[in-house]
């Protein structure tokens, strides 16, 4: 069989120097100046040609729908129905009755106060504030990737071909580049922290450069562009670091730039094997999932950890889980009773490069990173805010509500009081009875609800 | 972008759509975005817990009744078709005008139908009479338990007594409407749809 070991030995020996090339690129470009912290540099022109691309693919879109005398539908430019200013149950039943002159405004009941509520409710089954946090942002133009068109179709055979080479760039040359770089990372930095948390002495200072060699392998290997601003209020020692969640990609934008301590569920198989390590090396809050849920025994060891002042601030995330990052929802109480300093911090990413919002009920961790590894990249701001206190006759709700606030106010994002919970849960009945209250107060006067507020 | 709505919803449906309701091109395919979104099953129809999964709506005393009128008789899923029915009566009057093809028979969302659709809400086993007990059940949903069984009973007894003209003491339709015909049930049982 001789005329068969030709081919074969040519195949291996291409093989072998193509995987050589590949190596050297991949070490020399990506994770030697990851590992060292040098920058890369072609970032910027990467995003400016990306950004023309798909200005250009937009307009194509444009031109066909024009062509069939409809419009391009563009989710943010247009709405479905006007939106009218808030306005309290009371308003607007007075407003009803002004209307029609025949209706008293006394304390009473009137069959057409049901308008009201019809109203109200008709426009939120047409257009609510809530629901449409938990689903992916949609985009105003194309990015060339069909998870973010629900439309595809042909347009035209540039913007196929365009579409193809896409694909081809993102799942041929940039998955493979950012596999590799991820898969050693992950590894040099388990190793790594395990020697460190060997060494007695100099533990700090050498597991502060193992964690942020890490991560900034993780930020590399999914071409994360992370601009970060006002960074003189890096968050001390002395607090807790609170930010808005989008995905568990967060906690890697942040880590990249100062270290923290994190706190969270101890996993099992790979996530628990790095979770492992990270405790060697610097003191992170895992907990068993029985201790989850005792919420005293997480605060006392919350409140040890932010007493010391040699270890990190810790970071959490208050909403509890992940949204969309086009609002705030509402902040857990439990973080703003400790009685520390709270450092802020607004994380908002550019959607046009890749969706980074992790729809845990439609994809689990792998298939999501599946999805970030093969975008054209993770591009996103972290502004540091100045750092906040609990102010005097202030409850934790009152306070929570504030540093959310600023955090929306920040990061151009929708300040919520909806809590993200309702991503799985319902609603509490409470709320449904604080409606109610409210119209029995109108029903029956402020006065006479005082005495028979009873059933 | 065209979302999934243009491809899956045929050019026929939303001429017959556009008929019926009157509503524009561009407003069909926006709303039938909003109910493929909200049709968390992806099959075609809404269900009452798709609705209950809107919070502002499930907080909303009446918001169980208003969800009821969606569906017809007896039926737990409503088809896109059958949304666009109920969103019509809502439409502004004056939208009417800018229609090139008026629809032959009254207009879904003319004064008429509007206050039927309110009345329906009052009316549950649809004998177009609201009678003493159906008004307090709403009653009861408008207050929860913030207020007595007496008194609430007392505010019915009232209601019925200044509506009822013919001494059945029930509310027909006519003396519903007659209740109200001052009121601006053309702006107060509108919504102002972007065109």
């Amino acid at each position: 069989m001789a005329w068969l070991t030709l081919p074969v030995d040519l195949l291996s020996k291409y093989l072998g120097l193509f995987t050589d090339v590949w190596l050297t690129l991949v070490f020399g470009f990506l994770i030697v100046p990851a590992v060292f912290g040098v920058p890369f540099g072609i970032h910027k022109y990467y995003i400016k040609i990306l950004l023309s691309i798909f200005e250009w693919t937009t307009l194509q879109m444009e031109l066909k729908a024009k062509e069939k005398n409809n419009q391009l539908y563009k989710h943010y430019t247009s709405g479905i129905i006007v939106k009218v200013p808030d306005s309290t149950l009371k308003q607007e039943i007075q407003d009803l009755r002004c209307s029609a002159g025949c209706l008293s405004l006394d304390p009473r009941f009137e069959l057409a106060d049901v308008f009201v509520f019809c109203r109200k409710a008709l426009e939120n089954i047409i257009d609510d504030d809530v629901t449409k946090r938990f689903s992916a942002q949609k985009l105003e133009n194309w990015n060339l990737l069909t998870r973010s068109n629900h439309n595809f179709r042909y347009i035209n055979l540039q913007l196929l071909a365009l579409w193809i080479l896409g694909v081809l760039i993102r799942y041929g040359v940039l998955l493979p580049f950012r596999v590799t770089v991820a898969v050693t990372g992950i590894f040099l930095f388990v190793v790594l922290s395990t020697v460190v948390g060997l060494i007695p002495c100099t533990k700090t200072y050498l597991s502060d450069k193992v964690h942020l060699m890490g991560y900034r392998l993780c930020v590399r290997s999914l071409t994360g562009i992370v601009t970060y601003h006002n960074r003189e209020n890096k968050p001390k020692n002395d607090g807790i670091c609170v930010a808005n969640h989008t995905t568990p990609i967060d906690g890697i934008v942040l880590a990249n730039d100062h270290c923290y301590s994190l706190v969270g569920q101890l996993h099992g198989g790979l996530l628990g094997l790095i979770q492992r390590a990270m405790v060697k090396s610097s003191p992170h809050m895992w907990f068993e999932r029985a201790e989850v849920k005792d919420r005293r025994l997480v605060a006392k060891r919350l409140r040890d950890h932010v007493a010391d002042e040699n270890k990190h601030p810790v970071l959490i995330f208050p909403e509890g889980t992940c949204v969309n990052n086009t609002s705030v929802m509402m902040f857990r109480k439990g973080s703003f009773e400790i009685g520390c300093t709270v450092y802020p911090a607004a994380i908002k990413y550019d959607p046009r490069f890749a969706d980074a919002f992790w729809n845990s009920s439609k994809f689990g961790l792998m298939g999501y990173l599946l999805r970030m590894m093969s975008s054209w990249a993770i591009v996103c701001s972290v502004w540091y805010l100045p750092p906040m206190n609990r102010k005097e006759g202030e409850d934790a709700m009152q306070f929570a509500n504030r540093v959310k606030a600023a955090i929306a106010a920040q990061g151009g994002l929708v300040d919520l009081i909806w809590d993200a919970g309702l991503k799985r849960t319902k609603v509490k009945d409470t709320f449904k009875e604080e409606q109610q209250q409210l119209y029995s107060k109108i029903l029956l006067g402020d006065h006479e609800y005082q005495n028979h507020p009873e059933s | 972008m065209g979302s999934r709505a243009s491809t899956l919803l045929r050019e026929e449906e939303i001429e017959e759509i556009k008929k019926e309701t009157g509503f524009s091109h561009s407003q069909i395919t926006r709303l039938y975005s909003r109910f493929t979104s909200l049709d968390k099953g992806e099959n075609g129809t809404l269900s009452r817990e798709d609705f209950q999964r809107i919070p502002e709506l499930a907080i909303n005393p009446l918001g169980d009744r208003i969800i009821n009128a969606f569906f017809p008789e007896g039926e737990d899923q409503v088809n896109f078709k059958g949304f666009m029915r109920t969103l019509a009566h809502f439409r502004p009057i004056e939208d009417n005008e800018k229609n090139k093809n008026p629809p032959a028979t009254e207009p879904l969302n003319s004064r008429t139908n509007k206050l039927l659709f309110a009345f329906r809400l009052y009316d549950l086993d649809r004998d177009d009479k609201i009678s003493r007990d159906e008004l307090l059940q709403v009653l009861r949903m408008m207050v929860g338990v913030n207020i007595s069984d007496d008194q609430l009973g007392s505010i019915a007894d009232r209601t019925i007594q200044e509506a009822d003209t013919n001494g059945d003491t029930c509310i027909s339709f006519q003396e519903f409407m007659k209740v109200l015909e001052k009121v601006d049930v053309e702006q107060k049982m509108s919504i102002r749809f972007l065109h």
